[in-house]
């Protein structure tokens, strides 16, 4: 199993943890991450909203750097899978679109020839190791730990980009979250957005819909929330201090990266996965599944 | 086909103080439609159960409900696709919308904001001759080709995350018809179009969450065609939002470093905006003592910077 590694901006950037994660737990599943460093940015859906062509070029560039390797993309990111997968979708569909986009590539001596695939470490997990494979694997069982998994838009939305999982009914992380041992919540909010895109625009819209997914994942008994997307973890858990002003309601909600997960239930340290790092405390996510 | 349990959203306001489920068991017909099975509950088990129906063939856009809790038209939708793994399927009103009776929505806000974007043609121009009608070139209508497919089921609106926490907001049904006829080459008004759609409510209070694009039963994309209203504000120099700044901030960085450095983009984004920076300011100053905001650390770059600014500045103007 080998893939080129697509961190994304934020886990260089305002979630660490979660790169140090994934780096952490890939030598014990088998996958060798060649990390793209000369790849740019996403464009994450934003700079769509002005230059769609110019985020199709920088994401070919992307393509192009994995394609010379003979290695599809993984990514650690929802947001960064959603983006790649739309552009690579419009690359390979269309000849003509292709050929423009690679007159911007070939300057620097690159062309993307639209062979290369882009996955998710999630799906990684399920479809390269497989659920009996990372079961075998476990040294520390999340000791039935209730997770409430949150999907993040874009990894499963929409279905005719991605068509991965069931984007209404997705059952990926679950399947995850009880091979390492632990409970997954049925909850409504698990596939809707957690508000970041207007933070800055909306702050009251944004928090409210972080706020209303906490506190379903609450009212259901999680002890942490789950995601695969560091942008949802941003709202989640970085601005969490800052909803209860907009909801009138406290959650304490420890909200951990898949991979810290799989690390933790790897038998991993807890500091090596960075879980010391979070805004809202994971003591007592890491305290319950360590003290067994 | 198995036996299959309905939980069927019911509320009359004369009786009931609040909603309940009922349930409804039988074994609906091979290729039945949830909307078939809605008849056979209310032809044969039931008829206080009270729906819109009409066309059966997903253009009337009378059917639109809540299946296992995601918006379609019933009478395109196979209940064989739907059964839950117990044997039910739960059927609701549409989301964000208060309910008049059963699975009967009020529509009224829907038809107000549909009515605020202006969906009509405001041409400022002179037909091409008296008597004559605008012409449009086929080239022309497919700018809007996919918007003009709406048929106004309200099911972007039910699923619309945005709305779940704003009511003010337009919300997608609304928005990708402004786009229509923003993009339509016989309206005169698109400039000022524009102007009201920056506003609060507008098209920067969308999160982008694509539960439109999944939910419409035809192909709108209604967040494909709020992205295409802001490119068009964008073009005619609407900056002047924190929406709009976001947006060209994080461009303008992204070329100049190959890489978002968060760092930057809120501080600019926010424009001169010393309350709101302050509101930020103690979970950043956690942020930074948690290591998650490292601000000594130079730029963040990615290697061979100058090949994503080359590339950049060659597309700057769009093409």
């Amino acid at each position: 199993m080998k893939y080129a590694y697509f961190p994304g901006c934020v886990a260089r950037g305002n979630c660490p943890e979660l790169n140090s994660a994934t780096l952490a737990i890939a030598p014990l599943l088998g996958l060798e991450l060649v990390e793209l460093a000369e790849a740019p940015c996403c464009g994450a859906g934003v700079i769509n909203s002005q230059n769609p062509v110019l985020a199709d070029t920088y994401n070919a560039k992307t393509f192009a750097l994995a394609e010379e390797q003979g290695l599809n993309v993984m990514t650690v990111c929802s947001t960064c899978i959603g983006s790649l997968r739309k552009s690579n979708k419009r690359l390979q569909g269309q000849s003509a679109y292709l050929e423009q986009v690679n007159q911007h590539l070939r300057p620097s001596g690159r062309e993307y020839h639209g062979n290369v695939d882009v996955t998710h470490l999630l799906y990684v997990l399920i479809n390269d190791v497989g659920l009996d494979s990372l079961r075998s694997m476990v040294k520390r069982p999340l000791q039935g730990l209730r997770c409430a998994p949150f999907y993040g838009c874009f990894i499963l939305r929409p279905s005719e980009v991605m068509g991965l999982d069931d984007p209404e009914h997705p059952t990926s992380l679950e399947r995850v979250i009880e091979a390492l041992g632990g409970k997954p919540i049925d909850y409504w909010h698990k596939t809707r957005c957690c508000g970041f895109p207007i933070t800055l625009e909306n702050e009251a819209a944004s928090f409210k819909m972080a706020g209303a997914a906490i506190g379903e994942a609450k009212d259901l008994g999680a002890e942490c929330m789950v995601t695969p997307c560091p942008l949802c973890h941003m709202n989640l858990d970085m601005q969490q201090p800052r909803i209860p002003r907009h909801t009138g309601r406290t959650y304490n909600m420890p909200v951990i990266h898949l991979p810290q997960l799989v690390g933790l239930a790897l038998g991993l340290d807890p500091k090596q996965l960075g879980l010391h790092k979070h805004i809202m405390d994971t003591s007592a996510v890491v305290s319950r599944v360590v003290a067994h | 086909m198995a036996d299959i349990r309905f939980q069927v959203h019911r509320f009359n306001p004369e009786t009931d103080e609040k909603p309940y489920y009922q349930e409804y068991q039988f074994t609906p017909l091979e290729g039945s439609t949830v909307l078939d099975c809605l008849n056979y509950i209310k032809w044969h088990l039931d008829d206080t159960l009270a729906y819109r129906m009409s066309c059966r063939s997903a253009i009337c856009g009378s059917c639109a409900m809540r299946v296992n809790g995601h918006a379609k038209l019933v009478c395109q939708t196979q209940v064989k696709n739907v059964v839950r793994p117990d044997g039910t399927v739960r059927i609701d009103p549409v989301g964000n919308m208060p309910v008049l009776k059963d699975l009967i929505a009020d529509m009224h806000g829907f038809w107000t904001k549909m009515q605020a974007v202006k969906p009509y043609l405001m041409p400022t121009q002179p037909p091409p001759s008296a008597n004559q009608e605008y012409l449009q070139l086929p080239e022309a209508f497919r700018l809007f080709e996919e918007e003009a497919t709406c048929i106004m089921c309200g099911a972007c609106v039910s699923d619309c995350t945005s709305l779940e926490s704003d009511k003010q907001f337009l919300g997608p049904a609304a928005l990708a018809k402004a786009y229509r006829f923003s993009a339509d080459t016989r309206d005169g008004r698109r400039h000022e179009r524009l102007e009201e759609l920056i506003e609060r409510g507008g098209m920067w209070d969308c999160v982008r969450c694509n539960e439109c694009v999944q939910t419409c039963p035809k192909t709108v994309a209604p967040m494909e065609a709020i992205l295409k209203l802001r490119q068009m504000a964008l073009k005619e120099r609407l900056t002047d939002s924190i929406g709009a700044r976001h947006v060209t901030v994080f461009t303008d960085i992204v070329g100049r470093r190959g890489i978002l450095d968060e760092r930057e983009l809120p501080v600019r984004s926010l424009g001169f905006n010393p309350v709101k920076l302050l509101g930020m300011a103690p979970v950043a100053l956690q942020s930074v003592l948690k290591g998650k905001i490292r601000p000594l650390e130079p730029p963040h770059k990615v290697k061979g910077v100058e090949d994503v600014q080359r590339i950049h500045r060659e597309m700057e103007d769009g093409s």
